[in-house]
């Protein structure tokens, strides 16, 4: 069964590059992990203004409960919200935070 | 939030008909309302943007805003009878199979009233065991319990005894399978002091009366499973009158005793309730519980209800559904004697607060000669209508490739499951969602709407998105009418007879037999049809034979299902026909279309490749003014022509042997798959960088009868048409087809070589 390992970094590389799309076989089965947890606490995004601004949020345990907001944790590109779920994620399985790798890849 | 919101009592209508609107401002704030032609429902700043055009009329101005509550979980309700006010001493009895015992106390049998606390529910109690409550209407209630927990989804008989003379209470909680090391069976006596309050209220099955409102019942505690058999006697029965009373096989001296023993096996298509008694306490669903459900002596023998209706005699009720909302009218639109066919929607809103109530304005019949016509699929529109898989569906994130986007729409879905769900969905205990109604507001049916399975980009699906092709048609001046499925179900051949063509959406995907029947009675005749989606005619529906606007779809034993139907339960109650994917109906698209459904991924689209077969004379007008190899790489729904749903050509599942595969779609993701009703032994290699069935097959054939079919086969092609101001080759194309179908000349029909 494949557990994500922290040294796959190189896939984190290969999906701040590409964040949508055709992936490798090894990023998609880790994106697989990620995307495929139970639904409590899963994070989505919440558009609150149309193609413009996007809010991070996470799912809540029962049907008809109430998503969490996180209003810090606003975007104005998909992409840049999948970026920082990407990293939340990778340290939700690994642990390691993941600020140094992307503060040097957004350099 | 969303604060306001409203549906309308029509679908579609003719010019000089009325069309009635609900709303509820939720707030109570004053809205104004005003009625729009609908273009293009698209915010994207990448495309052609929102194209709603005001058409002033009589409706326009400013109205009282009120709340108006939607009442959802449905139950049985028997109109009062002198009969309940005389009962002292009763028996009250009925098979259960409950589906969350352990949520709270919830009403099985009861005729009670809320307000005076008077009469009987026999139900689940807060501990999940089967209960009695008496109330006296004076004060006193008393709520005994069996002690005994009952399990969920499993078939219990049970009982309560009133005896008035004795004070006492028997509960009879006994059932129908022994497992080891479990203990579910009671029998349990209680001495009460009270005595039984005449509630004057209905008899009412899986929930209890609870405050009359002006044009209907508030009910509450409702109950979750399966009611079957259920039955009121006068008196206390013993073990044996229950049993042959259970079975209908009372005596004449016992069924004098009965006040009622309602049979729902008998009219099971209808929305009424049959009292086998010659009391004739007849009554009705109310929320359209699931009906057809398989009994508690069903014995798998037949697995059509219709075959052996004793065994079906099971009503499955859900405390979240929902068919009519019947909110009070707020106004009326007379349609007016001038308005163009067309979709159209009127706007309500204050402030920044908005909701759009869509309808179809369809041409008098005689005046679309030579025309096309757009086919509204509002059957489809109702299948989705108010989905929850973005918030439910923990393989919602895994579909899109992407974090799913949440919409405001999505997140009053979450937090108001009131406003029912779509049959995608399951309801609270599980069990699947089989009927879906448009009378309630329908919020992913908008214009503005975008969605989470929409693809990159546009995000658009179903409605929303059927406006790029709307917009296109109106961008290219093509004069169109519209009609709806609903019109093709009800009015057959009669609803598209007169047009020339007939142009789909883009997810076309339910129908009904008489929808099938009526398209292909349209190709017969020399029809033409453009299939501009994909995943078209899959799965079969049934329209309610009386109850107007709530469709049902059997999730059968294949194809690509957010819930599976119970085996033995696959037939549809509204008619008594076989549920399922058309293809298991010996019908699969490619015998309509000439492509069927075939993958499916919902991240980015892809691109079509010319193939050979658009170098023959037969398709030259399809491509003239077309030299790429390469078609659609580009596009508002997910940056392609071809993507989100695929179809393919398929000789062996009804393509016919004329069939040009002009162009085929290539290098879909791994998120796109190929769908489960071809896989018949599971296998590495489904995904769309390695399966050669991930693709979309751009067809075009010839009918017998001198019509013609053109099917793009990707859900995502009508998000091409706009791009470059409506000059690229997925718009040439689709014109080229069009002006040409619009030809009335017949197409060639006769094999070159074949001796007459």
């Amino acid at each position: 069964m494949y557990k994500i390992n922290p040294d796959d970094k190189h896939l984190a590389e290969e999906f701040r590059r590409n964040r949508i799309g055709l992936h490798s076989a090894d990023l998609q089965k880790l994106l697989n992990v990620f995307r495929g947890a139970p639904t409590e606490g899963k994070f989505v995004l919440i558009c609150t203004k149309p193609h413009e601004e996007w809010v991070l949020a996470q799912l809540p345990k029962t049907r008809g409960g109430k998503l969490h907001m996180h209003h810090n944790r606003v975007f104005t590109s998909i992409e840049e919200a999948e970026w920082e779920v990407f990293k939340l994620r990778w340290k939700h399985y690994t642990g390691e935070e993941f600020g140094s790798l992307s503060r040097r890849q957004h350099q | 939030m969303k604060k306001i919101l409203g549906y309308s009592n029509q679908i579609s209508v003719f010019p000089g008909e009325r069309i009635a609107f609900m709303v509820s401002s939720e707030e109570g704030a004053d809205y104004e309302a005003s009625l729009v032609r609908i273009l293009h429902g698209d915010t994207s700043p990448e495309g052609p943007g929102l194209k709603l055009v005001p058409v002033p009329g009589p409706i326009d101005g400013s109205y009282k805003g009120r709340r108006q509550e939607l009442l959802a979980g449905s139950y049985v309700a028997i109109p009062d009878s002198p009969l309940f006010s005389a009962l002292g001493s009763f028996t009250v009895q009925a098979m259960i199979w409950p589906t969350t015992p352990d949520r709270g106390a919830q009403s099985l049998i009861a005729r009670w009233d809320q307000e005076t606390r008077a009469g009987f529910i026999l139900g689940i109690d807060v501990k999940g065991c089967l209960s009695l409550t008496l109330g006296d209407g004076r004060g006193k209630v008393e709520e005994l319990s069996s002690g005994k927990r009952l399990m969920a989804r499993e078939w219990y008989f049970v009982a309560a005894s009133y005896d008035a003379e004795k004070g006492e209470v028997r509960l009879v909680q006994d059932p129908s399978v022994d497992h080891a090391m479990t203990d579910d069976a009671a029998e349990a006596i209680h001495k009460v002091t009270g005595n039984l309050g005449d509630a004057k209220r209905p008899l009412l099955m899986a929930a209890h009366f609870e405050e009359k409102l002006r044009s209907k019942i508030r009910t509450g505690n409702h109950y979750n499973g399966k009611i079957d058999s259920p039955a009121l006697a006068a008196g206390v029965l013993d073990r044996a009158q229950r049993e042959r009373l259970l079975v209908g096989k009372a005596s004449p001296m016992e069924m004098a005793q009965v006040v009622g023993r309602w049979d729902f096996s008998v009219e099971i298509a209808s929305d009424r309730i049959y009292d086998t008694t010659e009391n004739r306490l007849h009554g009705k669903i109310v929320n359209m519980p699931a009906r057809a459900m398989k009994g508690y002596n069903w014995s798998g023998d037949e697995l059509c209800w219709r075959h052996a209706p004793d065994e079906y005699g099971a009503i499955h009720f859900h405390d979240d559904d929902v068919y009519d909302a019947a909110w009070d009218e707020d106004f009326v639109l007379t349609v007016p004697e001038n308005l163009k066919s067309g979709l159209y929607a009127v706007r309500v809103g204050y402030g920044n607060e908005e909701d759009y109530m869509p309808f179809v304005v369809k041409a008098r019949k005689g005046s679309g000669k030579g025309k096309a016509v757009f086919l509204i699929a509002t059957g489809s529109y109702m299948a989705y209508a108010n989905e929850h898989l973005p918030t439910d569906a923990p393989l919602a994130q895994l579909l899109a490739g992407r974090i799913p986007v949440l919409y405001p729409h999505d997140v009053f879905l979450q937090e108001n499951r009131n406003y029912g769900s779509s049959c995608y969905d399951t309801h609270s205990d599980g069990s699947g969602v089989c009927y879906s109604s448009r009378l309630r507001p329908i919020l992913n049916m908008r214009p503005n709407y975008q969605s989470w399975i929409g693809g990159d980009g546009s995000s658009l699906w179903q409605f929303n998105a059927d406006t790029h092709i709307i917009d296109w048609l109106d961008a290219k001046g093509f004069d169109c009418d519209f009609v709806t499925d609903e019109d093709l179900h009800y009015h057959g051949l009669a609803a598209i007879e007169d047009y020339a063509v007939v142009i789909t959406g883009s997810h076309p995907e339910y129908h009904s037999r008489q929808m099938w029947d009526a398209m292909e009675a349209f190709k017969q005749k020399g029809g033409r049809l453009m299939y501009l989606g994909a995943n078209g005619w899959y799965w079969r529906i049934a329209y309610h034979q009386t109850c107007p606007g709530i469709l049902e779809v059997r999730r059968a034993e294949d194809g690509t299902r957010a819930w599976a139907a119970e085996p033995g339960e696959y037939y549809h109650s509204f008619t008594g026909e076989y549920g399922g994917l058309w293809r298991r109906n010996g019908r699969p698209t490619q015998m309509m279309a000439g492509t069927g459904f075939t993958a499916q991924g919902f991240d980015v689209s892809s691109y079509y490749r010319r193939q050979p077969d658009a170098d023959n004379p037969r398709a030259a007008f399809i491509m003239e003014g077309v030299e790429d190899e390469i078609i659609g790489d580009f596009g508002l729904i997910g940056g392609g022509a071809a993507g989100l749903e695929l179809d393919r050509a398929d000789r062996l599942l009804g393509t016919p042997p004329n069939c040009l595969v002009l162009a085929s779609s290539e290098n879909h993701t791994d998120i796109y798959l190929v769908v489960c009703e071809e896989i018949l032994i599971n296998y590495p290699g489904q995904g769309g960088q390695e399966n050669p069935l991930v693709r979309a097959d751009m067809v075009f054939y010839e009918t017998a009868s001198g019509g013609a079919v053109f099917s793009t086969s990707s859900i995502a092609w009508g998000g091409s048409l706009s791009h470059n101001n409506y000059d690229n080759n997925c718009s040439r194309i689709t014109e080229n087809v069009l002006r040409r179908f619009l030809d009335t000349t017949s197409f060639e029909t006769a094999c070159r070589g074949k001796r007459d």
